[in-house]
């Protein structure tokens, strides 16, 4: 089956079987004012080799510097296999499979992906994937306010230990639709959100509370206190999980008492490399009650009617083009590509390999805690279990100090007094399993010179 | 043409009505709409105690091809739901005026009952 746009002849086809002359007429209704005509910033076309020559100049400006951001974005191995099967023309689009039933492999693909993110979150249903860890959650948290007929509130509860970047997206998402995002401090000691502090809400009506596991300044929850008190309250439990901490923490199914009712997340560390920003993607599982409330798509495996199996996308009474504006969200697609390598990216580890990969993180970021925390001045700023982030209190500027290690080639971590004015001079390091030994006491080193200096 | 009791009132949108037990009325969707529709696979029923006016969308029943509204036929107070249509919505098709019936609602005022069609007029509106 061809899936190659409309040829020329289509497109003149087309256009006599409608009676138009050519397509610019099919624009005529839009008055001329509001048109924006040609594109007059667009610099001149390049030949292939000429965007390579300017590319590798580009690339070469960003240097080969040794990572030790994470923040939401993880310098993990992918293996060579992942994007080698990825790339493969079968599978190679950004999209949902449009003609579904057509592209059985398509939809197998991501079955599979479904079904692995079930079993990693411990939940019983995964969609076929959103667009990234933030909105995701903004999906989450309407999919809450939705499922959650026992609440006439539309209130959430935020903890600010969660990514800042995730609450300005789903302040976005939702401020226009009367949903109050209701902000909850973290334990200055611990950098986590204290359960004692959700007494204040006891009794009161909420749609849904957010638990972020780990969360941004990679301290761990005590997610079955905050899982059992939203229940007890009547408001749903939103996880929002790194997928390579649940090889080695509680999955949110099993959270608490009955487990988290949503969970959703950045899936980029699952074989999407680090690429200013994305393309990553989402994930969203919940449990099989709220499911008519998921949004996005579902692949489901049927029986045709010689008793083959097939795959086809399911529940579709739920979305836009059967539901019309009653969806139960205007996401009609999910990030195809991304979603194939991570599914073959947790194939190649498997549960074992995914739990290594765990595993050396948390032993790498403990491993460099400890070397970095022998300079003078450095010392950890919360005194929580961690995952594979630290925020470290430095005894200088923050972002002179990170701006020294990125000359020496040396990305020393992330400056959180942007987001956290109130921190001072906070850093947030992380080490991926890639980090080795001497990357890590090459940094010590760089560290310490710029500190006595 | 489907099966239009004469005993029932209706709503040109495809729900019945029961005749008064009570103050109590109880609501399903016609033969001809779960027809229409095609096996329902899952029916999104009222809270008990929610109180609707005539005409607004109270419940939703979804089937293997679209998934629609349901009218409150009357104005009035929820006072029971079908909760058998749970694990069951195919009851729906099997039985739409007996065992599918959908909810039960205490009427805020009997008079409204004269506006509903009765099985002459819903033939007509249905056939329309």
């Amino acid at each position: 089956m061809p899936f190659i746009p409309h040829t020329e002849e289509d497109v003149r086809e087309m256009l006599v079987a409608i009676g138009a002359p050519d397509i610019e007429a099919l624009f005529d209704e839009i008055p001329a004012n509001l048109r924006c005509g040609k594109l007059k910033q667009l610099p001149q076309a390049m030949s292939e080799m000429e965007v390579a020559g300017l590319m590798s100049v580009r690339a070469n400006q960003d240097g080969q510097p040794v990572c030790f951001i994470g923040a939401g974005a993880y310098d993990h191995h992918i293996p060579a296999a992942v994007w080698q099967l990825a790339s493969r023309g079968e599978f190679y689009t950004a999209y949902t499979p449009y003609q579904a039933e057509a592209s059985q492999g398509t939809l197998q693909v991501l079955y599979e992906f479904q079904s692995m993110m079930a079993a990693l979150t411990g939940m019983d249903v995964s969609n076929a994937s959103l667009y990234d860890g933030a909105t995701s959650l903004g999906e989450a948290v309407l999919m809450a306010v939705r499922a959650n007929r026992k609440s006439k509130s539309r209130r959430i509860l935020m903890p600010r230990s969660l990514h800042p970047a995730y609450r300005r997206v789903v302040q976005t998402m939702v401020e226009s639709q009367g949903i109050e995002l209701v902000e909850l401090p973290f334990d200055p000691a611990g950098g986590h959100t204290d359960p004692a502090t959700l007494a204040a809400f006891d009794g009161q009506d909420i749609a849904a509370l957010v638990i972020p596991q780990p969360n941004y300044f990679g301290v761990l929850e005590e997610v079955d206190a905050l899982t059992d008190w939203a229940h007890a309250n009547k408001a749903l439990a939103i996880a929002v999980v790194n997928p390579i901490a649940l090889a080695v923490l509680s999955p949110p199914g099993e959270w608490g008492e009955q487990g988290a009712d949503i969970c959703c997340g950045e899936g980029q560390p699952l074989g999407a490399p680090l690429s200013s920003g994305g393309p990553y993607f989402g994930f969203m599982c919940c449990a099989q009650k709220l499911v008519r409330q998921m949004p996005g798509r579902i692949v489901g495996r049927t029986c045709d009617l010689d008793g083959k199996v097939g795959y086809t996308l399911t529940l579709q009474a739920r979305e836009q083009h059967i539901r019309r504006s009653k969806a139960t969200s205007n996401i009609c697609t999910n990030q195809g590509l991304m979603a194939t390598a991570a599914t073959i990216h947790m194939a190649l580890l498997g549960s074992e390999g995914l739990e290594r990969v765990a595993a050396a993180c948390y032993a790498n970021t403990q491993s460099l805690v400890q070397k970095l925390t022998t300079i003078g001045g450095v010392e950890p700023l919360f005194n929580r279990p961690v995952f594979h982030e630290q925020a470290l209190r430095l005894p200088i500027s923050a972002d002179g100090v990170l701006s020294q290690l990125s000359v020496m080639d040396v990305l020393g971590g992330l400056d959180l007094s942007r987001d956290y004015p109130e921190l001072g001079d906070v850093i947030l390091v992380c080490a991926t399993e890639k980090r080795t030994e001497t990357e890590m006491h090459d940094f010590q080193q760089k560290l310490q010179m710029i500190l006595t200096c | 043409m489907s099966d239009v009791p004469n005993e029932l009132k209706y709503c040109s949108t495809h729900e019945w009505v029961s005749s008064v037990d009570d103050g109590v009325v109880t609501v399903g969707i016609t033969d001809h709409a779960q027809d229409q529709l095609g096996d329902l696979v899952f029916v999104e029923l009222p809270e008990i105690g929610q109180a609707f006016e005539a005409k607004a969308e109270c419940a939703v029943v979804e089937s293997v091809k679209a998934a629609s509204d349901i009218y409150c036929p009357v104005s009035g107070e929820v006072t029971e739901v079908n909760e058998a249509l749970m694990d069951s919505p195919e009851l729906v098709n099997d039985d739409p005026y007996g065992d599918g019936w959908l909810f039960k609602v205490r009427l805020t005022d009997e008079a409204e009952l004269d506006n509903l069609l009765d099985a002459d007029g819903y033939h007509a509106a249905a056939d329309a």
